[in-house]
């Protein structure tokens, strides 16, 4: 493989619930830009990897190593500094507030350096984030709706706007496109083409079309452990693969 | 921006309202507001906690109790001036908050409500316990001791009712204005989002223990400042301003007028100050009227009287 270093290494990654071994050391890594996308069965371990790597959950064994430091020991605020940043597969939005809102406190996050651009970062900058956000995944007409009176496929997309306006150079979707409908759908994957000519995205996905379409390379996982991994076309041949997902 | 003039004129307009009334009302009418502006600036602080942050807390007559504390015992103790003196309730007030907020802060929902409530107790029974210094329940009285505050070759009396009023009104001016900017600042868009949903906030790049210190912080000073402002104002520092009953009351001010919205705590405060004067005219058991007004609202305004209007005709309330 190439001998550039990938932005983002996990290293004998391990993490137990009690007596559960719910992801077994996993070494996976991401090269910069491209798009990655995790398949799996349900409860193969791919939402308890991914949170390992956005600092939701902390391992029970292994390393993450991003852009070539060491980041198993930072908490998650710190990694979205560094440019990480997470897509709940269930919506996880300020419901109560406005689109707006929703996605003004990630955008300020940057603009918030020393004491005094803490207490006042500028709101004409932080609203140019905002529209931006917005504008990139099409909600910026509902900028002033509460998010809990968008659809469903607006509120998923409103989660994207709040993970884009961090700026983020690594993103991770956590099953994006569950739940919405076929158009939607396709519209969605133009707009995650589009994102990752800024940023590498890391894409857990159980819709093998958007895979397909998407993914530069695949990482399938089972029962905490990765199974194989390759090219879309090489996982859609790949024995283990089509026994585990077509039937033995 | 629009909305930010309609916001910062409503809010000007409601201290200049407050400013005028002192020449419009009967003396006894007049006493009574400037005691309810100073509890107002402590239910103000109460909910930058509350309202803001999302942490309820049943203890917080701790930190209006450091406040009233901190500057009446420089003042009966040493002679200290008005001013030093408050000073030194606003310190206490801070670090009491900041103390708590190190340890109380690890806690989350209702074990914080109990931590709360636990140190808020403890605190009590602290001005009972040393009571040959805070003589208890009892109480002191400052009028002897404290000096006139001196403003331009003049001499202030603390037991003057304009002096009083306007002092007062200073207080709550102080409080309603440092809520609100923190309420439209970025650490107010932080704190809120802790308060809608805390995970969602630490994953988009906040360490939310820091900013719950920084919340606790505001709220004690704010406290802090009205029991000192209570006690030098009304003269009087006793243990029954740090029990239970101290710490409840900020609660259901907050609630009556609309948490989380920053002019919410004067309405409530106002509000209950009157509907209790008023009934305990009528009857001693004034405490069943103010239990039916609160089912009352939980009923049919759980979101406070500014709360529904806020939600019903004013969304740009802040």
């Amino acid at each position: 493989m190439a001998a550039v270093a990938p932005l983002l290494a996990t290293q004998a990654l391990s993490k137990h619930f009690g007596g559960l071994a719910a992801v077994r050391e996993v070494s996976l890594e991401v090269a910069q830009g491209e798009i990655r996308a995790i398949i799996g069965p349900n409860g193969a371990g791919k939402t308890t990897l991914v949170s390992m790597i956005c600092g939701r959950h902390e391992p029970s064994a292994g390393r993450i190593v991003y852009r070539g430091r060491d980041i198993t020991a930072l908490r998650p605020w710190e990694r979205l500094r560094l440019g990480i940043a997470y897509t709940f597969q269930v919506t996880s939005i300020f419901k109560g507030l406005s689109c707006y809102e929703n996605v003004a406190l990630p955008a300020q996050r940057g603009l918030m350096h020393g004491l005094a651009r803490r207490l006042a970062p500028g709101e004409a900058a932080i609203e140019a984030r905002v529209t931006a956000a917005l504008g990139a995944v099409g909600l910026e007409d509902m900028a002033w709706q509460r998010a809990d009176e968008l659809a469903y496929g607006h509120q998923r997309l409103l989660e994207l706007a709040m993970a884009l306006a961090t700026e983020p150079r690594l993103l991770i979707l956590d099953e994006p496109t569950q739940g919405l409908a076929e158009a939607e759908i396709s519209a969605f994957c133009d707009l995650v083409r589009q994102i990752a000519r800024q940023a590498t995205v890391l894409i857990i996905e159980h819709n093998m079309q958007v895979v397909l379409a998407l993914a530069g390379r695949v990482t399938v996982m089972d029962a905490g452990e990765i199974l194989a991994q390759g090219t879309p076309a090489e996982i859609e041949r790949h024995p283990a693969v089509q026994k585990a997902y077509l039937g033995r | 921006m629009s909305a930010w003039r309609k916001v910062l004129a409503l809010h000007l307009a409601v201290l200049l309202a407050l400013l005028v009334l002192q020449f419009v009302l009967p003396p006894y009418h007049h006493t009574n507001v400037a005691r309810i502006m100073v509890l107002a600036a402590y239910a103000i602080g109460y909910n930058v906690l509350l309202g803001y942050t999302g942490l309820m807390s049943l203890g917080h007559a701790m930190f209006f109790a450091a406040g009233m504390y901190g500057a009446g015992l420089p003042v009966y103790y040493f002679g200290m001036g008005a001013p030093a003196a408050f000073a030194c309730g606003l310190a206490a007030g801070v670090g009491l908050a900041l103390l708590f907020g190190l340890m109380a802060l690890r806690t989350v929902g209702p074990s914080f409500l109990i931590v709360s409530m636990m140190f808020g107790q403890a605190l009590f029974l602290v001005t009972l316990y040393f009571n040959e210094i805070t003589l208890g329940d009892q109480g002191f009285i400052l009028s002897e001791k404290l000096r006139p505050l001196e403003l331009a070759g003049t001499q202030l009396g603390f037991h003057e009712p304009a002096v009083k009023y306007n002092l007062a009104l200073a207080i709550f001016t102080g409080c309603l204005l440092a809520a609100l900017a923190l309420r439209l600042s970025a650490l107010g868009r932080v704190l809120i989002g802790i308060r809608e949903n805390e995970e969602r906030t630490r994953l988009l790049g906040y360490d939310s223990f820091r900013y719950k210190l920084l919340a606790l912080g505001v709220s004690g000073a704010l406290s802090a400042a009205a029991g000192a402002g209570y006690a030098l104002l009304f003269s009087y520092v006793g243990s029954t301003f740090a029990s239970i009953l101290f710490s409840i009351y900020p609660l259901l001010w907050t609630l009556l007028g609309g948490v989380g919205t920053v002019l919410g705590p004067l309405v409530g405060t106002a509000l209950m100050f009157y509907l209790v004067d008023t009934v305990s005219g009528v009857t001693s058991s004034y405490l069943l009227f103010v239990g039916a007004a609160l089912v009352a609202l939980v009923l049919w305004f759980p979101l406070g009287i500014l709360g529904t209007v806020r939600s019903r005709w004013l969304p740009w309330l802040p």
